[in-house]
């Protein structure tokens, strides 16, 4: 039987990762917690808005209402990466070579690991943004479709075209495609190879949480009373193919997804703060976490593949082991 | 969404460069009215006032993808809005003001039509400041000054100190042929009481229509009205009113106008088909719509609220005793064909 460690915080969870095998939770009003022999906290941003964990260098990077980027590492230790001004900063991504994006307003920016900072001005807000696996190259959604830049390199932006507002970004482990959220009920990919459009639609709600499966052979997402996960095997991905649909509950919906790190298994947490995990295979169930305060809005697995730690919209938060 | 009590009020303010945004948004920061405001900016320069709840967002329109070409909503705003409602416990109300030639619509529609917005905020007045002295000048070289005046539940008219009494009243003709079912306000340096511009819940089905007694009456051209003596209307404003509302093309400028429907009690199999029919075929033209209706064999009164093609109606309470059955619907907008209109209204009326 899984057990469940909750650690109640006040406030919406942004972020619940793993740091050093240490869980990590990190809070809108952008104090982080860890549960290191015992709960600490230190602060990072003055409201935070966005996180992404930098799985290569073990850390977490956060952007926020102050206008600031801090990268978050174990053991407490909070620095000041960059700052954008006035203006919120909306969204964060971690590259390679310790590179990382950050965007604000209708400005996408980059800053090396020798701290040299590049612009990258758009005519419209630059909503999401993340960084491909291969090369230094990253993608930015945005209003009627998605620009890709080359910040180590002169050169123009490729523009892949879709109308329709763009919100949130990834790029497929093996750099083979990219799929955006969007305003509407909807995923949109595009193959990078010859720029072939997929339309992923069908969903009742938004899409906030996508996670692709290991080696990128599925794409498991949010949106809809069970997890939508898309089959990404085949050369054009999930096109005239129907998704699964995992863990469907009738009075519900899917806020998170966090697919398993070697394992075709994803971990569904829902609206009312359900966990499940649910085998692509057989569709077979096992209850993690019964519902709880809020909405799920953040799960991560360790390395270990026994525990995830995960986070709420209402602060109700914890580390699920599955062993126990 | 039922949870009801845990929507933050938006209000939001519009009106052109110099009409007096700033000075309210200033004393809405600054008084003692012992609420706390989010505000949304498009630029912080103006604001004297240092807090941390001043939040700068570049305007961004974005039309849905569902081949509406009325369906816009601000992306900025809903960015925003999910960012502020992460820590909502920091304040009670979001006002935003928006640049001034900005388009109402949008932002209005954005409370409506993104579920996470809808569901966390709800938008409770459109409120536009309007010059005094340059209004006549601001409608002639642009559609977005009518807009403003069009789309709003209060008008703040400042500035009256730089203006005669002719003048003023002329403004505020223009102000109310434009939009009959708006509550005007005379004031100078923005000296409106605040509890007129912020919680009016204009939008909220079941108080909008109300707390304005004179709703849809402000040109009942037989003065068969009597105000009681709770009735909190501004009676002052009758004064400025000539018979001009129906017939926009009077005053210069305007494009404008108003359809005011009056009748008995409506078939609901005939009504609600007709106005669906109405809002989808006429939506792009339609800015606002409100409505009062008497539906036969049905003890409540059905309030019906819209927004081009965003049409919201709910019962709103049982009739009162000795309070007259009948049905009223006022759209503000273009190109309304009004005796078409008031033709197939009629047809509705149950036999």
């Amino acid at each position: 039987m899984p057990t469940v460690a909750p650690l109640d915080l006040e406030g919406h969870c942004v972020a619940a990762v793993f740091l050093n095998d240490v869980p990590h939770f990190a809070l809108a009003d952008g104090a982080i917690h860890r549960l290191d022999n015992g709960q600490k906290t230190v602060q990072a941003n003055d409201g935070l808005l966005a996180a992404f964990h930098d799985a290569a260098n073990d850390r977490l990077i956060t952007g926020g209402e102050d206008g600031k980027v801090f990268a978050v590492k174990a053991g407490g230790e909070v620095s000041e990466l960059a700052g954008a001004g006035k203006k919120w900063v909306t969204s964060v991504a971690a590259g390679p070579q310790g590179a990382i994006a950050y965007a604000s307003g209708k400005t996408a920016f980059v800053r090396f690991a020798d701290g040299k900072i590049k612009e990258f001005a758009h005519p419209r807000s630059v909503e999401g943004l993340a960084f491909s696996p291969k090369g230094m190259r990253f993608g930015v959604a945005r209003y009627n479709g998605a620009t890709l830049h080359f910040p180590a390199a002169e050169g123009k932006p490729v523009e892949l075209e879709w109308a329709g507002a763009h919100t949130g970004i990834t790029f497929s482990p093996d750099g083979a495609f990219l799929v955006t959220t969007m305003q509407e009920n909807a995923l949109h990919g595009w193959k990078l190879a010859d720029g072939k459009h997929m339309r992923m639609s069908g969903y009742p709600g938004k899409v906030k949480s996508l996670s692709w499966s290991v080696k990128g052979k599925w794409l498991a997402s949010s949106g809809a009373p069970a997890a939508i996960v898309w089959p990404f095997q085949a050369k054009d991905g999930p096109m005239g193919k129907a998704p699964l649909e995992l863990g469907t509950r009738g009075n519900t919906m899917v806020t998170c997804v966090a697919c398993h790190p070697s394992q075709d298994v994803v971990a569904i947490g829902y609206e009312d703060g359900m966990v499940i995990a649910a085998r692509f295979a057989d569709a077979k169930e096992v209850l993690l976490r019964r519902p709880g305060k809020g909405a799920i809005t953040a799960m991560m697995w360790d390395k270990e593949e026994r525990r995830i730690v995960f986070g709420s919209a209402a602060g109700d938060c914890g580390v699920i082991d599955i062993t126990a | 969404m039922s949870d009801a009590q845990t929507q933050i009020p938006v209000t939001v303010l519009t009106g052109y460069l110099g009409a007096g945004k700033t000075t309210l948004l200033n004393r809405i920061l600054s008084e003692n009215h012992g609420k706390r405001y989010a505000v949304i900016v498009n630029e912080f320069g103006e604001i004297g006032i240092d807090n941390d709840l001043i939040v700068e967002s570049d305007e961004e329109i974005y039309e849905m993808n569902n081949g509406c070409v009325c369906c816009t909503v601000r992306g900025d705003l809903i960015r925003v809005v999910e960012g502020l409602m992460k820590r909502p416990g920091r304040f009670d109300a979001i006002v935003v003001e928006t640049t001034g030639l900005a388009d109402p619509v949008p932002v209005a529609q954005t409370f409506f039509m993104d579920d996470d917005v809808r569901t966390k905020t709800k938008l409770d007045a459109v409120v536009a400041l309007v010059d005094a002295k340059h209004l006549p000048l601001r409608l002639k070289d642009s559609k977005e000054a009518e807009d403003q005046i069009a789309f709003a539940d209060v008008v703040v008219l400042n500035k009256t100190d730089l203006v005669t009494p002719e003048e003023l009243e002329k403004v505020e003709a223009t102000i109310r042929a434009i939009n009959p079912a708006a509550k005007i306000h005379r004031t100078q340096r923005s000296g409106v009481a605040l509890d007129e511009v912020l919680d009016r819940g204009a939008f909220d089905l079941s108080r909008a229509l109300e707390n304005d007694p004179h709703f849809l009456e402000a040109h009942d051209h037989d003065h068969d009205h009597e105000c009681g003596p709770d009735c909190d209307h501004d009676h002052h404003h009758h004064d400025g009113h000539d018979h001009h509302h129906h017939h926009a093309s009077d005053i210069h400028d305007v494009t404008v106008k108003s359809v005011s429907l009056r009748g008995g009690e409506m078939d609901p199999k005939k009504f609600f088909p007709w106005i669906e029919k109405v809002t989808q075929m006429e939506g792009p033209n339609i800015l606002r719509l409100k409505g009062i209706i008497a539906l036969k064999g049905d003890e409540d009164r059905y309030v019906l609220q819209g927004v081009h093609m965003i049409l919201e109606g709910d019962h709103q309470r049982a009739w009162k005793d000795g309070e007259k059955h009948e049905s009223r619907l006022v759209f503000i907008g273009r190109d309304l064909d009004a005796e078409r209109l008031k033709k197939s209204f009629e047809a509705c009326q149950a036999a």
